[in-house]
């Protein structure tokens, strides 16, 4: 297998709201600084692949506007998911398994502030017995928060922590929406409380995949890519064990998440609750460095937070904070669908 | 040309509505049509596994189920959460518990609302029991809610051979439901189209030009889509310009007060780099042509053109628009 690395990352400063800017005006500046990190031109650039979700805009192909910041003329290699960018990066990574293209631009990018993120989420639920009752994003994981607490897992004090240390952390990234500490507020729907729930925003996120030496030349420390995988657990929550994620834990192990400690876990947990099931699943000890840029508690642009939990954990590792790292991605209620990837430095 | 001054963006509704008719196939057909007849059936999978609500794939082994049976109406909750302030949509308008409810006779939890007086009223392992709608169509919402329901747990073991079998068979199947969704967007369109529409209020096309391959983009979206960068520049163009092509529509759109045939057509604006469309009046449609001068026809209180009519001037020479078709 060919060796695959993320050489550069980047990501908008996340916003309640970004009436100025149309799609393509959030999206271009974070093209523009990956692009520029790595000295590559969009002529570069073997594969093309975008994440982004037409409800989060209410239009049709909303992600073809996006293409105008890419330079797609005259034409590229490109694919879009109508998922979060991590999953998006999933399928460039194949591309470049498969020797298709050596280069790879990812980029995803949502903007939730022209509509109701919990009512629009609703509509990826089943629709003949889910769907028809509008249980929003905040109630569906109220309801594994509770099933947490039920269990012994956890306790509101200890949500309560999950958020003011995530809050905390994102007081060092200038690009968090909700950065340092606050107040966990009153119940949005009991248990969880306003703190224990993500910002709503808009932001965009991209990063670039570069095949075999190569990325030793346009970045000092790739953060290379060990290993991938995604799976999905049962659409009815009825069916699941709401404590546990066993879709994140085969995909871990499938990814070699378990083969060696990791020092930095990014976690996709919009929820505080989400976190304790992820720790749990993911074997992550105490001494594991969780979500040092605040995670999706701090900055979660739908559809780009996924993308970003991979990108941080990157450069954290170009940087030179972290050896070996676990990147994860969540789709759906209640951690319905979970990737996992493993990032490594060379040693240093 | 003018740097792009930065006024206030444009902000309008956006409602996104839709009647969603799905079929049913034979397990989800059954399970509705059953709530319709107050009725709860469930599936039993291959290792004797009660779903309810039932599906028609074994979430664990994909085989095909067909299996039912009928659970009861009572069941308790397995998971809740406090919705003190209830959406659009949703099935109770008073403040409600969100419910995860095994049924008596299922292994696993249909979610559904619990109407009680306050979340002291809720607990996990509470007893609760079906209540009806009044009026019931085959659909999830047959079942107005639960509530509680003071009883000893059901002594007999979930699941197994308690659920008696059911064939699924009623009079009048109901085989599809219809799904009613509705979203509310604030549409914004952006800093570059929010000055392209304002500019069609004083009667006025702008675009904008791309600083690396110097293109006029009309309307301007905010990106040169050749170059990949920012077109900040905004150009003042027309007001007349050149028919590049053009069709001839003999349909008359429902709705639409245009006598057909009329002509369809796409305008390059002098000074732009790409051709924006519109109608073409004003002149007989058999007499319309490549290259014919067009100019803007403006009606009191419109804020685009309706129609572009022929200037007069001689037909621009194609080479001059060769680029633009
Ligand atoms: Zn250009």
């Amino acid at each position: 297998m060919r060796d695959i690395a993320i050489v550069a990352f980047a990501q908008s400063d996340h916003l309640r709201r970004t009436d100025e800017c149309s799609e393509v005006e959030m999206v271009m500046p974070v093209l523009h600084s990956v692009l520029a990190q790595t000295g590559l031109k969009t002529s570069d650039i073997g594969f093309t692949c975008s994440g982004s979700s037409d409800y989060l805009a209410g239009r049709a192909f909303s992600f073809t506007m996006t293409l105008d910041g890419v330079g797609a003329w005259p034409p590229i290699s490109e694919s879009h998911v109508e998922m979060d960018g991590a999953w998006a990066l999933y399928e460039a990574w194949v591309k470049l398994l498969t020797g298709e293209a050596d280069t790879a631009l990812v980029y995803s990018y949502g903007k939730s502030s022209p509509g109701s993120v919990r009512d629009v989420l609703t509509r990826q639920l089943d629709p003949y017995y889910v769907a028809p009752l509008w249980p929003d994003s905040v109630a569906l994981a109220a309801l594994q928060a509770q099933a947490l607490i039920d269990a012994g897992e956890t306790d509101e004090p200890a949500l309560a922590g999950v958020a003011a240390r995530s809050r905390g952390d994102a007081a060092d990234n200038p690009h968090a929406q909700l950065p340092g500490a606050r107040p966990q507020g009153d119940y949005l729907v009991q248990p969880l409380r306003t703190g224990d729930c993500p910002p709503i925003g808009d932001g965009a996120a991209a990063v670039v995949l570069v095949a075999g030496d190569r990325a030793r030349d346009l970045c000092e420390r790739p953060a290379w890519i060990r290993g991938m995988d995604h799976r999905i657990e049962a659409h009815s929550l009825g069916v699941r064990d709401l404590t546990d994620s066993p879709s994140a834990r085969l995909a871990a192990e499938r990814a070699g998440a378990f083969e060696r400690p990791v020092d930095t876990a990014e976690l996709h947990a919009p929820f505080t609750s989400q976190e304790v099931v992820l720790r749990k699943a993911l074997r992550l000890g105490d001494d594991v460095r969780v979500n040092p840029s605040g995670g999706a508690l701090a900055a979660n642009p739908v559809m780009a937070a996924g993308l970003i939990r991979l990108g941080e954990a990157a450069a954290r590792i170009q940087r030179g904070e972290s050896d070996r790292a676990l990147a994860h991605a969540t789709s759906g209620p209640c951690l319905q669908q979970n990737l996992v990837a493993v990032l490594e430095g060379e040693a240093q | 040309m003018t740097a792009a001054p930065s006024p206030e963006v444009l902000r309008a509704p956006l409602v996104v509505e839709f009647p969603f008719t799905r079929s049913l196939g034979p397990v989800q057909s059954a399970f509705l049509t059953g709530l319709r007849e107050r009725t709860v059936l469930g599936v039993r999978t291959g290792d004797g596994t009660i779903l309810v609500p039932p599906v028609e794939y074994d979430p664990v082994t994909a085989d095909e189920i067909r299996d039912l049976v009928e659970v009861a109406p009572t069941g308790t909750v397995t998971t809740w959460a406090w919705n003190a302030s209830p959406r659009r949509g949703q099935p109770l308008t008073t403040p409600f518990a969100w419910v995860l409810v095994k049924l008596d006779g299922a292994d696993t939890a249909l979610l559904h609302v619990l109407d009680a007086p306050g979340p002291d009223a809720v607990h996990s392992g509470q007893r609760v029991r079906i209540r009806w709608a009044a009026e019931r169509t085959g659909a999830i919402t047959d079942i107005a809610c639960f509530e509680p329901y003071e009883s000893e747990s059901e002594s007999e073991g979930a699941g197994g051979t308690a659920a008696p079998a059911h064939s699924g068979l009623f009079d009048d199947l109901v085989t599809g439901i219809t799904a009613p969704a509705r979203l509310d967007y604030v549409y914004s369109p952006g800093r570059a189209q929010t000055d392209y529409i304002n500019a069609l209020a004083d009667r006025k096309t702008v675009g904008e030009r791309c600083p690396s391959c110097a293109k006029v983009y009309v309307p301007p979206r905010g990106a040169c889509p050749t170059c990949g960068v920012a077109t900040t520049d905004r150009v003042e163009v027309g007001p007349a310009g050149t028919l590049t092509t053009y069709c001839i529509v003999n349909i008359k759109a429902r709705g639409l007060d245009i006598e057909v045939p009329y002509v369809y057509g796409h305008i390059a604006l002098d000074g732009a780099g790409l051709a924006l469309h519109g109608r073409i009046g004003g002149i007989p449609y058999d007499q319309v042509r490549m290259g014919l001068r067009v100019e803007p026809v403006w009606t009191e209180g419109a804020r685009f053109p309706d129609h572009y009519r022929p200037t007069g001037e001689p037909d621009a020479d194609y080479d001059t628009y060769k680029e633009l078709i």
